[in-house]
């Protein structure tokens, strides 16, 4: 029962208040171990992140395997996630791709027959078999084949043109366009519900236009309406944001010290 | 620009497309582009961390051991610990060894949680209190120089900072009733926020519009290539780039001529 | 149903069309928006301006692909300027999908540089940007509130190689530049909460000049942290990169996209405008339906 919750609350409380004193102490001793505990804790973090790479895989083929609404697009996560793994461990050797493209496509549906396998145990046997068939195929490239290699050790993959071409031309394209669509949701939205129903909301109506009638040359007395925006954000805006600020900083304290404490237990989980 | 290029780019306007065709209706071509990026994102995400994490602050650092001793005898092997406590963090998703992963989680949050602490409580509350209670320019009361109630540095301005911030944060403190004169200092302090909202809403109006047009300039500049590339403009260019560049005009003015007699074929049953 | 009642019930795709059609058409328009730049932007370009060749200034490329409209610009604007001054710049990206694109984007200002261009009336030669002595791209390590913390003790503690591998202690660049008491000031272009962390963690804890380059989104809520002096600029949006661009003679997207801003802003204010105007109307007879009964 220590083993599960007290030691690590202990551990919580001593690291806790090691780093809080630490701030205070400038001696060499005290920052070394500060520095010690944060190049651990670097490490820590980047393989607890592979819990999430994980969690999508599971997910995804779960999802598959009891045909949740849009399993069929599921197929189309995995598969850009191993395409894109793939693509970012291999890169040339010398100036053509060779057998490349055919080692993709075989490793590719060897992946697909491991899904299968995990999300269709009735034809496991068969799709097991398809499986390693082209997991054979691959790996018989892959040795043979010399125009290209794997890197593991080096950061070769991150200049592999195809790796590139799906950040450029997959990645960024649809990322951009999904925030894009905001535009019009907000359009929709301004005019939809933002109402001066009262004097509070009238105030804010007339800050947002005063903020967004800023920069238009059209208006007589343009000049004047950018000054009295610039004065909008250097006065009341900073003012109440101050204060926002003010107990955001007291919140995460007063948070961080329950945590140190152990009166807030919440993340370390039920059991 | 060479072919393959071209075809990528032109895979990205597809995309950008697809992802905007939910503004007219959710439809399988959003739902390939969403579930696409969510996938290229994750691989994307593993390459990152391998190359720019593990190798660097982990690998690299026990590359002058043995691999199979797995790096027992290298020069700094007490780099170990920190990945077997990452690795530990895996247990999460067992029923029986979660609280395992519990150990390197406490290590990770005593540590964020005190680092926290004194830099909160010093950026966000101590210094904005400082500069809140700056003392008051008085001889420059209306503006430098000259009557001028838009200059954001004079003692009006400082004054109006001061009790905004103030009636704010009394706005935020709930363990009163705001009646009498506390409610009415209260009162202030929603006002002052609602302008600081309402300068938001201007300023994220623009932002919103931003990533609009940004996929203008860029599906523009696709276009200008696509023109560029024709072998009229440029007889060094195949075909094949007209051929790809009509394919795509048809396949997008063919969705929404098909869309379009949905709709009209709907309102006829309608009516 | 009445005018009012049929302007209530609009159904919303005919908002986005119009929208759409504005900006297309305005696009479409060649015109040129005159651009009044804030103290706020004013001081970052003057900071830069400042510096004498050869000081190191840290951009941070904190975005992701999802806020470069906004933050594109000013990373090419400011760059471009630093390099044209001859400045040298470690670039970090901790953004979880924004190493990749900060990496196209120094490549690209880089190329630029190639060029011999004519700014504000100061004609600087072409010249070749080298990775290693002009620049550093350190690339990205997850928990950025840490590596922030760590950069300030030695950068070769969250960083013990840049983004390419190459140790940080083979790079001609980087030696002797232990920390930021070797860098003359940080610009962090973040779209997210990586700033927070900059302003607490970094400039907090180890006072170096820190500006900021912001998403429209999150401009206002960082007036405070200007007002105390804990930042000494900044860029808000696509509005303050054209700001910046203005100001460094160097015109980009940010002020090609301001034509389209203006009108896309005049749109919204009319749907403003209406909505309120409707909902007026609707409230009124509703009053008056009242008093009849």
């Amino acid at each position: 029962m220590a083993m599960k919750r007290q030691i690590p609350f202990a551990l919580v409380f001593i690291f806790g208040i090691f780093m809080l004193f630490q701030y205070f102490v400038p001696h060499e001793s005290s920052e070394w171990v500060y520095e010690f505990l944060l190049d651990w804790i670097y490490i820590i973090g980047i393989l607890a992140l592979a819990l999430g790479i994980w969690s999508l895989f599971r997910v995804s083929v779960d999802k598959i395997k009891t045909k949740k609404p849009n399993w069929v697009y599921s197929y189309v996560t995995l598969m850009g996630l191993f395409i894109m793994t793939v693509f970012g461990f291999t890169a040339k050797t010398g100036d053509s791709w060779g057998l490349y493209p055919v080692f993709v496509i075989t490793f590719m549906l060897a992946l697909f027959m491991l899904i299968q396998v995990l999300a269709k145990p009735a034809s496991r046997n068969l799709y097991g078999l398809f499986g390693g068939a082209f997991l054979l195929a691959a790996v018989l490239i892959a040795i043979l084949d010399r125009t290209w290699g794997f890197y593991f050790m080096e950061a070769k993959g991150l200049q592999n043109s195809m790796f590139r071409i799906f950040f450029d031309d997959v990645m960024m394209p649809i990322l951009s366009t999904m925030f894009a669509l905001l535009a019009f949701f907000i359009a929709s939205a301004a005019y939809r519900a933002f109402r001066a129903r009262n004097l509070l909301a009238s105030l804010l109506l007339i800050a947002a236009l005063i903020v967004m009638l800023r920069f238009n040359p059209y208006l007589p007395y343009a000049a004047y309406v950018a000054k009295v925006s610039n004065w909008l954000m250097n006065v009341p805006n900073l003012a109440g944001q101050r204060a926002i600020v003010i107990g955001i900083g007291l919140g995460i304290v007063a948070t961080a010290l329950k945590v140190i404490l152990g009166i807030e237990r919440g993340y370390m989980g039920k059991g | 620009m060479d072919f393959s290029t071209f075809l990528w780019t032109t895979f990205a306007v597809f995309v950008t497309l697809a992802t905007f065709s939910f503004l007219y209706k959710d439809n399988p071509f959003y739902k390939f582009a969403e579930h696409l990026v969510v996938g290229v994102s994750a691989g994307y995400f593993v390459i990152i961390l391998w190359y720019n994490g593990l190798v660097p602050n982990l690998f690299d650092r026990l590359k002058d051991g043995d691999w199979y001793l797995i790096w027992l005898n290298s020069s700094k092997p007490w780099y170990l610990i920190p990945a077997i406590l990452g690795i530990l963090m895996w247990t999460r998703f067992s029923k029986k060894y979660s609280w395992v992963s519990r150990w390197p989680m406490a290590l990770y949050i005593g540590i964020a949680t005190g680092v926290a602490i004194p830099l909160e409580m010093s950026n966000r509350v101590n210094k904005q209190l400082f500069a809140t209670m700056t003392s008051i320019d008085w001889t420059n009361f209306f503006g430098h120089g000259h009557f001028n109630l838009l200059d954001t540095t004079s003692g009006l301005s400082q004054v109006i900072i001061f009790v905004g911030a103030l009636s704010a944060l009394i706005y935020f403190f709930f363990s009163k009733e705001h009646t009498g004169w506390f409610g009415g200092v209260a009162n202030l302090g929603i006002w002052t926020l609602m302008i600081g909202f309402g300068a938001s809403f201007g300023f994220t109006v623009m932002a919103r519009i931003s990533l609009f047009i940004n996929r203008l300039q860029d599906i523009k500049a696709w276009g200008i290539e696509a023109l560029d590339a024709s072998p009229r403009a440029n007889p060094n260019y195949g075909p094949g780039f007209l051929i790809v560049f009509w394919l795509f005009v048809a396949f997008v003015a063919g969705y929404i001529v098909y869309e379009l007699v949905n709709y009209f074929r709907s309102r006829t049953v309608q009516s | 149903m009445d005018i009012f009642e049929k302007m209530m019930k609009l159904d919303r795709r005919w908002i986005f069309l119009f929208l759409i059609i504005v900006c297309v058409v305005t696009y479409a328009i060649p015109f040129k928006v005159p651009i009044l730049v804030e103290p706020e932007v004013r001081s970052i370009y003057n900071f830069i301006d400042s510096l004498p060749p050869g000081d190191i200034i840290l951009v941070a490329i904190d975005y992701d692909p999802n806020n470069l409209a906004e933050l594109h610009p000013m990373t090419y604007a400011l760059v471009e300027h630093a390099w044209r001054k001859k400045l040298r710049v470690i670039f970090t990206a901790l953004s979880q999908n924004g190493p990749g694109m900060a990496e196209q984007a120094i490549l690209d200002i880089s190329d630029s540089l190639k060029q011999d261009r004519t700014f504000n009336g100061v004609h600087f030669k072409g010249r070749e940007i080298k990775n290693g002595i002009d620049y550093t791209f350190l690339g990205y390590k997850p928990y950025y509130a840490l590596v922030i913390l760590g950069m300030g003790q030695n950068f070769r503690l969250p960083f013990p190689t840049d983004y390419y591998g190459t140790p940080l202690d083979s790079i001609p660049m980087m030696r002797g530049v232990l920390n930021y008491d070797q860098v003359a000031g940080v610009i962090d272009l973040s779209g997210g909460s990586i700033t927070d962390a900059w302003i607490s963690y970094g400039q907090g804890r180890f006072n170096f000049p820190l500006a900021l380059g912001l998403t429209g989104v999150m401009t206002a809520q960082y007036y405070p942290y200007l007002g105390s002096g804990q930042v000494f600029g900044i860029m808000g949006g696509l509005l303050g990169a054209a700001e910046y661009e203005e100001l460094a003679d160097n015109p980009g997207r940010a002020k090609d996209g301001m034509r389209i801003q203006l009108y896309a802003h005049m749109v919204i204010i009319l749907f403003i405008i209406m909505g309120n105007v409707g909902y007026f109307a609707e409230r009124r007879r509703q009053k008056r339906e009242e008093k009849g009964r």
